[in-house]
């Protein structure tokens, strides 16, 4: 099949018809100039982007498919812009071992919205004791390159400092889910001011950074690269500045939410709001925002956490951790970073799509907009506006937090190495 | 929480229209004056009488009649204060409102002949409250009832013994009574409605 | 009023009403029939995820004094410690036509959820939520401080103990400061909350310091479990440095007074001879307990009809 992108503006730039082919890019020419393909899309004052690469979703399969699917998740993932996710390992069974990796990696191919890699445990059972069989998971046919206990820290240094140095073997990466578990005892939310007055047990900033600050030591001792999930502080922010400035290896990611939302909804004790790391302070959104501007965050991951109703239709202290991102991620980054010309759209392209792509090793991911180069793209309506209805989004739960919320700028088509899994906004 | 202040007789003179001056205070002061010989004739001498004024406006009126009582027969008759707030059928309708003082005098209720003193009589229903709550803090012997106004429109089997006078009334109308006590002047106001 | 969740959403005007209210149901203790018939055919549902005996029994006579109907659910022998949510629980009682839920529950913001969630359309009072409120038992301590200190604008009352975890201690400042008291927390740093310098009041490592002249001192429970989690090294130190003997207690204002929530340590945050002493009001505290219930109890019920019923009827707005 040929697609023909008319008047596609590739990074928000100069409009050009680009046309795909054989799930690549097979020409690039000034708007009228190419014949027409078997699919036209009209794509007059749409941004043309590399398919957005997500380093952190949950697909819950296998174990809680009642809160989310491959199929479902991957379906969201599409419509939000996404070529590619890592799904992470903390599901049930664990994706600890190279059978759990193929199976969720089969199951992506098989759904073919998107692709799926999974992220393998660091730890087998996210236990922290004993490193999982990282080699097998990478010599798998689902090719793992991103591990990661997410959901919990690698908090003993030992089994850290293994991990790092093992996966150099295979060129793979540690993702840390960075979060000193004595200083985080049954925290509820970010620890400050509001923590004392609403009585929930805080979360301080300082869990967060002791661990990064370990961390980019111990990789640039073993000379080994790490990367933090879900960096939530500006304390955070100046440690991984001062890695990088270092020369260590490190790369970071931001989640939609931290970059938009502060932790002043704990106050409704309404459990959609609850997420890990929790919502911070205007100051740490404000830093996020300017460490993703200036690079020091390399990339915008969504933590995609879906729950069961039940799961948030609780009491806070019940309520479980985590928000819906994939739909509604490239809406915020629009808000928070290009509306306010923190990025443009070549910075998009490289926070969400380029950088993550790397990051996880995925070599067909995150290229150019050029002929020849893969043809996993997003169109973007940059001057359209939505608002969050969380019983039309595709994921299976709707625990979105932007609920009623006016976002800025629409998916309107996404295709995966030339074939389109998103037309006009809703699934091909 | 607010006190259903709108619902009550009071507000400065004028807040919500004039309307028409049925009472004014030399008539009240006549009125009160009545009311306590009455008291006196019926009770014989005052004996074992206790006045018990309702909140709000009920209370500087048994005031005025113990002292005229006093005045008439240099008999000193005790007075109570009696809040039924919290004895009223109609809370669910009306909200909460502030609680004022139920202060009974020393001698108590039991065996009293008991007076209970009020502004207006309308629906009865205020009575009726009266009655249970003075149920439940004594015994008197008999209990009477001593009112400024008559409305009619009774909506209970419940009559005044001492009423200083007879308003008929349309129910689209209101009575305001104005105490100098409560209010700054004596007053008895017709309001609303076609007379 | 229609719900009572925490302190803070009261303004001076309201604290006061209760307070003043409370006064007044206080006086039918005195009377032969110590009932009101107020509530009566009222639904008031105590729902209690957490055990007290103490509050429940409080909230029950209150209840029960306004002639409500009083339905009790208990941590044990019910659903509730089968594990049924907050949120199957609430419509339950829901079901059974409760007008007012009294609730008591480990998860702080618990009653805030339940009040705001649209699960019930019943009134909500917070009877204790985690580490967050106990707005009754503030209003109740407010209220044993008014009798005996009449005022308390300017009042200096210093509260002592794990105010980290102690949400008598969080209404409290709350409401004391709306009512013009200066209030002084003491504790070990380690037992203060991050952000305590951004509550209405003062904060004190110093209990010799704090309590000179200070006209209530209140001393709040250590649990149990605090003692092992070395947030002070022993019980004998943190006794001897915020303990309430009767050397400090010599420290107040004449005419102070020394409350305690309870149930009380002896021995630990208090002496035996303190809590019994002269200065001592904790067992007032208890009976006035109930009378600010019963006005709790009253005004919410009675806020919540006055919003269904508005302009309920003109005619009847002449006294009667």
């Amino acid at each position: 099949m040929r697609v023909l992108l008319r008047s596609a503006r590739p990074y928000g730039e100069e409009p050009v018809d680009v046309a795909l082919e054989n799930g690549v890019i097979a020409a690039m020419a000034a708007p009228g100039t190419l014949p027409a393909g078997d699919l036209d899309v009209d794509a007059t004052g749409l941004v043309l982007l590399p398919g957005l690469v997500d380093l952190h979703t949950h697909l819950r399969e296998p174990g809680r498919e009642d809160a989310e699917t491959i199929e479902t998740g991957t379906r969201a993932a599409a419509l939000g812009g996404f070529t590619a996710v890592h799904a992470m390992a903390n599901t049930q069974p664990v994706a600890d071992t190279a059978g759990v990796v193929e199976m969720v990696w089969r199951r992506g191919v098989e759904a073919g919205h998107c692709d799926v890699h999974p992220v393998g445990a660091v730890t087998v059972g996210l236990a922290g004791e004993h490193l999982a069989e990282l080699g097998a998971m990478a010599d798998s046919a689902a090719r793992v390159r991103v591990f990661s206990d997410d959901g919990i820290c690698v908090s003993d240094p030992v089994i850290m400092r293994r991990a790092l140095e093992y996966v150099k073997a295979f060129d793979g990466v540690i993702a840390q889910h960075a979060q000193e578990p004595r200083l985080t005892q049954g925290a509820q939310m970010n620890e400050g001011a509001l923590s004392g007055v609403l009585g929930l047990a805080g979360w301080p900033a300082v869990a967060e950074e002791a661990i990064i600050a370990r961390d980019v030591l111990l990789a640039a001792h073993v000379g080994s690269r790490v990367h933090i999930c879900h960096l939530s502080t500006a304390g955070s922010v100046d440690i991984v500045r001062y890695a990088k400035s270092r020369g260590i290896d490190v790369t970071a990611e931001v989640t939609p939410h931290h970059l938009i939302l502060t932790e002043d909804l704990a106050g409704t004790y309404d459990p959609v709001y609850k997420v890990n790391p929790p919502l911070r302070t205007e100051t740490d959104v404000m830093a996020v925002r300017e460490g993703l501007a200036d690079g020091t965050i390399d990339a915008v991951a969504t933590d995609h956490a879906p729950h069961a109703h039940e799961d948030k239709d609780c009491e806070w202290a019940a309520g479980a951790f985590g928000m819906l991102g994939l739909e509604t991620a490239l809406s915020v980054v629009v808000d928070t970073m290009v509306s306010h010309g923190r990025l443009d759209w070549r910075g998009v392209a490289d926070r969400m799509s380029e950088r993550p792509a790397r990051i996880g090793r995925l070599a067909d991911q995150g290229r150019p907009i050029a002929v020849g180069e893969p043809a996993s793209l997003v169109l973007v309506d940059p001057g359209a506006s939505w608002t969050v209805d969380p019983g039309r989004l595709a994921s299976r739960s709707r625990n979105t937090p932007f609920a009623g919320r006016a976002l800025p700028a629409r998916v309107v088509a996404t295709f995966l190495r030339g074939r389109p899994t998103v037309l006009d906004g809703v699934i091909a | 929480m607010t006190s259903s202040s709108a619902a009550e007789p009071t507000g400065p003179p004028g807040s919500r229209g004039l309307g028409a001056r049925v009472l004014d205070a030399p008539d009240i002061s006549r009125v009160v004056g009545r009311i306590s010989h009455e008291i006196l004739e019926r009770t014989r001498g005052s004996a074992d009488v206790v006045l018990l004024g309702i909140q709000t406006r009920g209370v500087p009126l048994a005031r005025r009649i113990a002292a005229r009582m006093a005045e008439i027969e240099g008999a000193s008759v005790p007075v109570g204060s009696l809040d039924i707030t919290m004895y009223r059928d109609d809370i669910r309708l009306r909200g909460p409102r502030p609680l004022e003082p139920t202060e009974l005098p020393d001698e108590g209720l039991d065996d009293r002949i008991v007076v209970l003193v009020d502004d207006v009589l309308y629906s009865g229903r205020t009575v009726r409250a009266a009655l249970d709550a003075i149920s439940d803090i004594g015994r008197p012997r008999t209990v009477q009832l001593a009112v400024l106004v008559d409305r009619g429109h009774r909506e209970l089997p419940i009559r005044a013994d001492y009423v200083g006078k007879n308003i008929p009334t349309s129910s689209a109308q209101s009575i305001r009574v104005h105490l100098v006590e409560t209010d700054g002047l004596d007053e008895v106001l017709l309001t609303g409605g076609a007379s | 009023m229609r719900h009572l969740l925490s302190t803070s959403d009261l303004t001076r005007d309201e604290a006061l009403l209760i307070l003043d209210t409370a006064a007044e149901l206080g006086r039918v203790t005195d009377r032969a029939v110590k009932k009101l018939p107020t509530l009566r055919g009222r639904t008031v549902v105590n729902l209690f995820f957490e055990d007290s005996t103490r509050t429940r029994i409080s909230f029950e006579a209150a209840a029960k004094r306004l002639s409500a109907d009083v339905i009790t659910f208990s941590a044990k022998g019910s659903s509730v410690s089968k594990g049924e949510s907050l949120k199957d629980t609430a419509l339950t009682l829901e079901a059974m036509g409760a007008d007012a839920v009294v609730v008591r529950h480990h998860a702080s913001g618990a009653p805030y959820r339940l009040a705001h969630s649209g699960w019930v359309g019943c009134s909500v009072v917070n009877a204790g939520d985690g580490t967050h409120e106990h707005p009754t038992q503030a209003l109740l301590d407010a209220f044993t401080l008014r009798e005996h200190l009449r005022e308390l604008e300017g009042r200096r009352v210093v509260i002592v103990g794990d105010v980290l975890h102690s949400r008598v201690a969080r209404s409290n400042v709350a409401l004391l400061s709306t009512l013009g008291a200066q209030v002084t927390l003491v504790a070990p740093p380690t037992l203060l909350p991050v952000g305590v310098d951004t509550w209405p009041c003062a904060v004190s490592y110093d209990l010799d310091a704090a309590l000179e002249g200070a006209d209530a001192v209140m001393m709040l429970r250590v649990q149990n479990e605090r003692m092992n989690a070395a947030y002070f090294p022993s019980t004998h130190e943190y006794s001897r440095r915020y303990g309430l003997d009767t050397r400090r207690a010599a420290l107040l204002a004449d005419g102070a007074i020394v409350l305690h929530p309870g149930p009380m340590n002896r021995g630990m945050e208090i002496s035996a001879d303190v809590a019994d002493g002269p200065r001592s009001v904790i067992v007032e505290q208890v009976t006035n307990g109930v009378s600010v219930r019963m006005a709790v109890l009253y005004l919410v019920l009675g806020a919540r009809a006055e919003d269904s019923a508005g302009e309920a009827s003109a005619a009847e707005a002449v006294s009667a």
